[in-house]
């Protein structure tokens, strides 16, 4: 291309067009590689704030060239000191936008799309389109669905993975002078929902501290935050906490305040207030880089196979010097997510959903006790039928002699059953015949 | 390991997608939550009402005691179940008003496994069985309703009289409290 010049791109084929001790196994040098990388991958980068500048900037001088990057947030003041693409001029916009612009005007070559959206806004066909999806995110449930759609999207040919339905994940994480990076091939390796337990809890005061023994000054924000505000209204009934509305954090200051002198509490600041409301963890620039720096040479190593990538999950920490150390994370056998492998059945339009149930309980394969059984309809979930809960079961119980076209099924309609038999809800594909067999 | 590309693979532009579309399988969250829903054992002192059976994210739970200080009251809670489920607890507030040293008169619950001992692996079960025993035992160590508290570690007697009116519906102090016995 023209906007390279020579020897652009000669650190890059040191590794991809020579092999080496640390070289992947199955890894063939090629000239082919760097084309590859540039000209087909694509990627996608979810999250545009700290760790996501620092992805977008390292993927992109790798070489990548086609990376779209997706972020439902706009730039705040506060946003400048870490994330680097931005200036104040741009306050105010979406952040993918100006991020994308950014390397679009400083790497040659550069062709980042950007998306002021939500991940959810977008469906299958969407990230189908991507080689591999990079997570800079500060949201456990934004990973949770990610996840969730990447494993949704795996293809199983008579329980046999196909392997051309897969899109590796990396995914990073930072809190503080802490971070995490890890490698998740969906089908193959641990999932985030298989290591759910690893995500930090939370911090949650009892409530009766806050209400009546509170010791620290994040104590009486809480108090406010939790019972007062509700009593209160104070601006106005149903209003909930907005914490990038000044108002409502002075309004809370000041109640904390109040609270504070009462117990002889100090520390109360604005700043704190903040931070306890929004629930913020200061974040630490270096940790970003750092963090985005495995992520990204993940990457490329998925992209190349010129390496034997991270297995699966390394942790850093540089609080009093600097702790990192690699683990394999295991799946877990009934991971929600990812143990879920869909089974197909097949009935006939004209069969109705009383036979499924039947069928459930009564095949040598599964002999379920109660399933209770619910799908997707046009997007919305939909109960089909639950026999233990008395109130469900009344509303539930006319679809039991409706048929399966009379419930709007389609050819590969989903349905997750639920059973004391089994450790998670399972999911069937439905193959649906027009005629009676 | 697997060698996950071949260099010819290309993938369909997924770009221009529509927008619209909504993720149209269930969540973690919603499927784990069935799982919870459907192997339900309930007490026989409770039940739970799904006002709309296709939202399982949100319902009622109806406690009757058949002993202790809170016999044939009635007392319902609102659960609600957010995406961040099993990660985070489910929201629950107490819909009747009580006088109970361990439930405040807004409705807020102080049971340790909705907010600090919180786990995944704990179910919608645990946290029913977490309230039916606050009515069996109520804790006057973690009070969110002081003065019931107080009531309770001094005078069982005058506490047992309180619940009793209470739940006819009358005053305690100059709190009135709407009757909920059966
Ligand atoms: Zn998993």
């Amino acid at each position: 291309m023209s906007c390279d010049w020579p020897g652009r791109w000669c650190h890059v084929q040191k590794f991809i067009e020579r092999t080496g001790p640390f070289a992947h196994p199955d890894f063939e040098p090629s000239s082919e590689s760097l084309g590859f990388l540039q000209e087909t991958c694509k990627l996608l980068i979810i999250g545009a704030g700290g760790l996501g500048c620092e992805l977008l900037k390292d993927l992109a001088l790798i070489g990548f060239k086609n990376i779209d990057i997706i972020d439902m947030d706009t730039i705040d003041v506060s946003n400048l000191n870490r994330q680097f693409l931005f200036r104040p001029k741009d306050v105010g916009r979406p952040k993918a936008d100006v991020a994308a612009d950014f390397i679009n005007t400083r790497i040659p070559g550069a062709n980042v799309t950007p998306h002021y959206a939500k991940i959810q806004d977008y469906d299958e066909s969407f990230y189908r389109g991507f080689h591999i999806v990079v997570c800079g995110l500060d949201s456990i449930v934004a990973r949770r669905w990610i996840n969730g759609m990447l494993v949704s999207m795996l293809q199983y040919e008579d329980g046999e993975l196909q392997q051309e339905s897969l899109v590796p994940m990396v995914d990073g994480g930072t809190e503080g002078f802490k971070g995490n990076a890890r490698v998740i091939l969906p089908g193959m390796t641990a999932c985030v929902e298989c290591t759910l337990d690893l995500y930090p809890p939370q911090v949650n005061f009892p409530l009766c501290t806050i209400a009546h023994t509170p010791r620290l000054p994040e104590h009486c924000i809480e108090y406010v935050r939790i019972l007062l505000w509700p009593k209160e209204h104070p601006f106005g009934e149903d209003v909930p906490i907005d914490g990038d509305e000044p108002k409502h954090i002075q309004w809370i200051m000041d109640k904390s305040l109040e609270r504070a002198n009462e117990f002889n509490i100090s520390g109360i600041t604005y700043r704190l207030t903040q931070g306890v409301v929004k629930r913020i963890i200061p974040a630490v620039a270096s940790t970003n880089a750092v963090i985005a720096a495995a992520c990204s040479t993940e990457v490329f190593k998925l992209a190349t196979s010129c390496t034997v990538p991270l297995n699966n999950y390394m942790n850093f920490n540089d609080t009093e010097g600097i702790y990192t150390y690699t683990f394999e994370a295991e799946r877990k056998e009934d991971c929600m997510a990812c143990s879920k492998i869909p089974k197909s059945i097949t009935f006939s339009e004209s069969d109705k959903l009383q036979d499924i149930i039947t069928y459930l309980q009564e095949s040598a394969e599964y002999q379920m006790k109660s399933p209770g059984l619910t799908t997707n309809i046009k997007g919305k979930n939909k109960t089909l039928y639950m026999p233990t809960i008395k109130s469900i079961e009344e509303k539930t119980r006319e679809n039991l002699k409706k048929t399966l076209s009379e419930l709007e099924f389609v050819n590969g309609q989903e349905l997750y059953v639920a059973d004391p038999t089994t450790p998670m809800t399972l999911t069937f594909k439905l193959s649906l015949g027009s005629n009676m067999e | 390991m697997i060698k996950l590309f071949s260099l010819k693979q290309q993938k369909k532009d997924g770009v221009d997608s529509d927008k619209s579309g909504s993720h149209k399988k269930s969540s973690a969250a919603q499927l784990r939550i069935q799982k919870d829903i459907n192997e339900l054992n309930l007490p026989k002192t409770c039940q739970v009402d799904f006002p709309d059976p296709d939202d399982l994210l949100n319902f009622k739970l109806v406690i009757s005691p058949d002993e202790g200080f809170y016999r044939g009251g009635r007392f319902i809670f609102n659960f609600k179940v957010g995406q961040g489920y099993p990660h985070d607890a489910p929201k629950v507030k107490c819909e009747t008003m009580v006088y109970h040293p361990n439930i405040d008169l807004e409705g807020n619950v102080c049971l340790n496994i909705l907010r600090e001992d919180w786990k995944p692996v704990l179910t919608v079960n645990s946290i029913v069985y977490g309230l039916q025993y606050l009515f069996l035992e109520p804790n006057p160590e973690d009070p969110l309703n002081k003065e019931a508290a107080e009531v309770l570690q001094n005078n069982r007697r005058l506490f047992e009289q309180n619940v009793a009116k209470s739940m006819r519906g009358g005053y305690i102090g100059s709190v009135c409290f709407d009757r909920c016995l059966k």
